[in-house]
Parts: structure tokens; C-alpha cells; sequence
């Protein structure tokens, strides 16, 4: 079944023009993970934008988004404004950016999930500290009243994944999630990651540009190239017999960068 | 939090200590002696020699200079800034009645400059590029371009006398208080409602506005998330904004016949009425100071990296 399908996806700039995504299409199987992956400027995170219908003002899309049945692209905004978070949910790359700066991170987890649900601020706090245990954030209830800039990155992408955990929504978007991380923080980012979708059996979209964490987490996977899908297919196939020169070129100097990375997933296997 | 505010208070103190010297400093340099001018003030027919040093010594000028300051400031701690030199009476007795009036003038005019400002700035921002943005920078851009003084005229003519609406001068109702804080206000919210949409406009591609609508959070709820973002260098300007009118209502007090510090203290200045003036300046220069200190302590409850650093 599919969880999401997306039909002629086309995304332009509204005054220059200037076509950013041409006509995408692709599916996301329940249960299933799907990376995109591609250079910086391909699209990739155009693509997540327009998913949630999150463009920034003057950049237009068209096409069909259907997410279990519904067109996403013909709910009106209020409508799409449920479902966001709660449906399809979001990670993104700068967990020091992706918290106001002037409040306490915990005043994001409880206005989202007072949005959602309704719950009354003891309920919420049993929640995420439950959540924030289960990503090995440890003291919650002090993490909650600091400041953005008080926390690691890597602790900021693990409350992210601790609040999605709470909200279980049917697909998590993550948008560079392991980017902005050094190797060891990236490690246990995509554990968390992997845990978060064993336990809450939702569907991921994982873009990424490291190929050594696509290998690790993604089913199937998206390469894309100047706004266009070059090419699709099983992980496993993508890897080792891609038809297009560019995923070749790709898959043979991200190996050699994504080294580190394997080498300490393997250990941890070892282990 | 109550730590910084003290701190903050008290860090006040040696500025304006040094602030009340240069103001003695200043006015000593003027080049008319103190003694001719209060003698030409009581109209005494012939200024001779003799009659210039005795009101030197009444008037404490042979003191060493730093044993006036000391003498003056400590008065000035009491709310004694001395007689004025041409009518005689206590400088207080003129001056504090003249700053109530411009107090009230300019709180009102600061109360619709803010309010107007960030109402402006955040509908502009989030209407970036469409017709209302457009119209109302438009609009600003002209009103602001308006010399006061004229703008205040022809408000005068129209309002006053054509449509016998409003008070043409003076501050005997509430009424009185609409034309001169509408002509002091047009020009400061022009400029600062553009500050407000800017910053906001910054804001609205930080990642955490992003994250925020990801999540499902209602628009209201963005909206002020990022207004306490961006109004952390508004607040400078709009309590900098508070001494500054204080100090420029001239204009706009002689338009509208306000009894109030600016006419005070251009008279004050053309009869060379040394203590009023030396009060006067006394008083911006602390406002100025004040206003500064009040404005950190906002931006530190807004900003929490402010409060850490200190």
C-alpha cells in the first residue's frame, strides 16, 4: 500500500520563472523508508517543502499529492495545517536553528502538542519525558527549560525525534537530519531515527547527501539531479548496479567520504 | 533576572554623574557672565564694576569652580536647580510644570508610535510585496518626507477651523492632545514600522518558522514567536525614541502653543537664563540614560543570551 504517492510534482519560482523541481514523481510505501539524495540545489528539500505545502511565499507548485486516498494539494489550509505534525512530520537539519532562540525548547513540545491533542501540561510532561528517555536524553524535565543554545545539536535533533515519537505521525520527513552532526552525534541520530520507526511503524522520507547513512536506514531510494529523479530504485540496486552515470559517480566518491561512518556502525554491530 | 536589573541600575550611576559635570562644564564656558545677565534681568540702569562683583559673590561665582559643582549638584539631588536669573522664581516651580506637560505629549506620542509601528510592521510582513505592503510603505514614505511644522498647519486649517472639530491650541481636554500627537508620531512611525517589517521579514526564513508550521502550530502562535525575536532592536529605538521627542518637541509645542519644556526652554536660551537651561539639559541628558538602561532590561527579558553574558 501506498502511504504517499506524488504525481507530476512541479515547483517554480513564481516572478524569475525559474523552474526548480520539473515533474517528480514517486511513491512511499507503508512502513517503508525512501531517501532522495542528490547534490546540494537538486531539489531535495524543495521536494519535503512541497510535500507539506511549505514554500516559501512566491515559489508556486502544481501537482498530485496523495497521502493515504486524500489530495493533500486540495485541503484547504486549515485542513493541511491538521495534518502537518500530526500526519506528516518533520525533522530538519539545524536542530540549533529549528528552536526559537528566545524561548525554552519544551515551549515548542507543549504548544505543538496542545494543538494536536488538547492535553493538559502534566499529561505533556509525562509524554515527552517518557519520549526523551526513550532517545537517551537524560534529566528531561531540566532539558525542556533550556534554551536552544544551551543544547548540543545532536541533543536538539533527539528531542525532535522524542517529540515525533509522542505525536507518531503516519510519515517523518527528515531533512538532513545527520548533516550538521559530527560522526559520533550522527551515529546515535540515526539509532534513534531507526528506533523511532520501529516503534512507531510510520513511513520515512530521509534526504541526505551521505550516502553511508542512506545505505544504513533507506528501502528504497531517490537520486535527483537539477530538480529531475535521474534515478530510482531498491537501495541494494542503486548501489551496486546504477544505470546512471551520475549515481555512479556519486556512489563512488560518497563511499570513500562515508567511510567513517561505516566503520563505527560496524563496530557497534560488532559489539 | 533581579540581578541584572540592579546591576543595570547601578552601572547607571557613574554615567551620570559624569553627564551632570560636562552640563556645568558647558554652560560655565558660555562667554556672557552670569552676574551681567541677571543685572541686565532686573533692569538696573548702570552696570559698573563694583555691582557686578558683589553679584558674583551672591551668587557663589568666586567659589573654587569644583566647590559649585559639588554645591550645585547636591542641590540639584534635592530638586533645587536654583532661581532663574530674569523672573527670580525657583527653577523647579517653571521647569517641573513644563516637563509634566511635555511628559504627557510624548508618552502619548510614544504609546501610538510603538503600537502603530509593530501593528504596521507585522501586517507589512506578513503581506510582504502585495498591495497593502506596498501602499502603506508608500504612504509612510510621503508622511515622513512631511515637514512637521507644515503637516501641523495644515492639519490646524483643516480639522480646526474648517471642520471645527479639534482644538487649534493649548491642552484644556483630551482633544487638544489629537493634532500634536498625530504630526509627532506620522514621522517616527514611517521610520520605525519599517524596522518592525524588516526584522520580522528576517525572521520569517529562520528554521525555526519552519519547524514551528511543520508542526502544526497555528499561525497566531508564529506570528508571535517571531515578534519577540524581531523587536529586540526595535525596543532600542523606540526607548531611545522617548528622550528624543522629549528633547524636539520645539517645533511642535510652538505650533500648538503647549506649555511645555521646548517653549520653556527657547525662551530660557534667548534671555540666556543660565540655571533653567543647566536644568533642562540635566533633565534630557537623564532621561536619555534612563530610557537607555530600561531598554536593556526589556531586550534581556526578551533575549536570554543577553541575561547569561553578564
Amino acid at each position: 500500500m501506498n502511504m504517499l504517492e506524488v504525481r507530476h510534482l512541479k515547483v517554480w519560482d513564481q516572478k524569475s520563472h525559474n523552474v526548480i523541481i520539473h515533474n517528480s514523481s514517486f511513491q512511499l510505501k507503508a512502513g517503508q523508508c525512501l531517501a532522495i539524495v542528490g547534490e546540494s540545489g537538486s531539489g531535495k528539500s524543495v521536494t519535503c517543502r512541497s510535500l507539506m505545502r511549505l514554500n516559501k511565499p512566491g515559489i508556486q507548485q502544481s501537482g498530485e499529492i496523495v497521502f493515504k486516498g486524500e489530495y493533500l494539494n486540495q485541503l484547504s489550509d486549515k485542513e493541511m495545517r491538521k495534518r502537518r505534525g500530526r500526519n506528516i512530520g518533520m525533522i530538519l537539519q539545524n536542530g540549533m536553528r529549528a528552536f526559537d532562540p528566545s524561548s525554552v525548547v519544551g515551549v515548542h513540545c507543549k504548544e505543538t502538542l496542545r494543538e494536536h491533542f488538547g492535553w493538559s501540561k502534566s499529561e505533556i510532561e509525562e509524554k515527552m519525558t517518557k519520549a526523551m528517555e526513550r532517545v537517551l536524553l537524560k534529566h528531561p524535565m531540566e532539558l525542556l527549560n533550556k534554551y536552544p543554545y544551551q543544547l548540543s545539536g545532536g541533543m536538539l535533533q533527539r528531542l525532535m525525534i522524542a517529540l515525533a515519537l509522542v505525536l507518531s505521525p503516519d510519515i517523518i520527513i527528515a531533512d538532513e537530519p545527520t548533516t550538521a552532526l559530527d560522526t559520533i552525534s550522527q551515529f546515535e541520530v540515526v539509532e534513534q531515527l531507526m528506533g523511532l520507526r520501529e516503534s512507531t511503524g510510520c513511513s520515512m522520507l530521509f534526504v541526505s547527501h551521505d550516502l553511508g547513512v542512506v545505505q544504513k536506514i533507506a528501502d528504497e531510494v531517490l537520486v535527483m539531479r537539477h530538480g529531475e529523479i535521474v534515478e530510482s530504485g531498491t537501495t541494494q540496486a542503486v548501489f551496486s548496479e546504477a544505470q546512471h552515470p551520475y549515481t555512479r559517480y556519486l556512489v563512488s566518491t560518497r563511499r570513500e567520504l562515508g567511510a567513517n561512518f561505516n566503520m563505527m556502525m560496524q563496530e557497534d554491530n560488532m559489539c | 533576572m533581579g540581578l541584572y536589573m540592579v546591576k543595570k541600575l547601578i552601572l547607571s550611576i557613574p554615567l551620570l554623574f559624569v553627564i551632570s559635570f560636562l552640563t556645568f562644564i558647558l554652560i560655565n564656558l558660555s562667554p556672557m557672565d552670569p552676574a551681567e545677565v541677571v543685572l541686565r534681568a532686573q533692569e538696573v540702569p548702570q552696570i559698573t564694576e563694583e555691582l557686578i562683583a558683589q553679584t558674583r559673590e551672591a551668587l557663589g561665582l568666586n567659589k573654587p569652580f569644583l566647590n559649585q559643582y559639588t554645591d550645585w549638584l547636591l542641590a540639584c539631588l534635592q530638586l533645587d536647580f536654583g532661581d532663574s536669573y530674569v523672573t527670580g522664581e525657583s527653577v523647579w516651580s517653571l521647569i517641573g510644570p513644563a516637563f509634566l506637560n511635555t511628559l504627557k505629549l510624548t508618552l502619548v506620542s510614544s504609546a501610538a508610535i510603538i503600537v502603530l509601528s509593530i501593528v504596521l510592521g507585522v501586517n507589512c510582513a506578513l503581506r510582504e510585496g502585495t498591495l497593502v505592503d506596498q501602499s502603506i510603505r508608500g504612504m509612510s514614505f510621503l508622511l515622513t518626507a512631511l515637514p512637521s511644522y507644515w503637516l501641523a498647519s495644515i492639519m490646524i486649517w483643516y480639522f480646526s477651523v474648517k471642520l471645527d472639530l479639534l482644538p487649534t491650541s493649548g491642552m484644556e481636554s483630551y482633544a487638544s492632545y489629537i493634532l500634536p500627537v498625530t504630526v509627532i508620531s506620522v514621522g517616527y512611525i514611517g521610520i520605525y514600522f519599517r524596522n518592525v517589517r524588516s526584522s520580522m521579514l528576517n525572521q520569517l526564513n529562520e528554521d525555526y518558522v519552519l519547524y514551528g508550521r511543520a508542526s502544526g502550530l497555528s499561525e497566531k502562535k508564529i506570528t508571535l514567536h517571531i515578534l519577540r525575536n524581531s523587536l529586540q532592536v526595535a525596543v532600542s529605538i523606540f526607548c531611545m525614541s522617548i528622550p528624543i521627542i522629549l528633547g524636539s518637541t520645539v517645533v511642535i509645542e510652538n505650533v500648538f502653543a503647549w506649555p511645555g519644556l521646548g517653549r520653556l526652554s527657547v525662551k530660557s536660551i534667548l534671555s540666556r537664563d543660565f540655571p533653567i537651561i543647566q536644568a533642562y539639559v540635566l533633565i534630557l541628558a537623564v532621561a536619555f540614560v534612563l530610557f537607555n538602561t530600561v531598554s536593556d532590561i526589556i531586550n534581556a527579558a526578551l533575549n536570554p543570551k543577553l541575561r547569561k553574558e553578564f
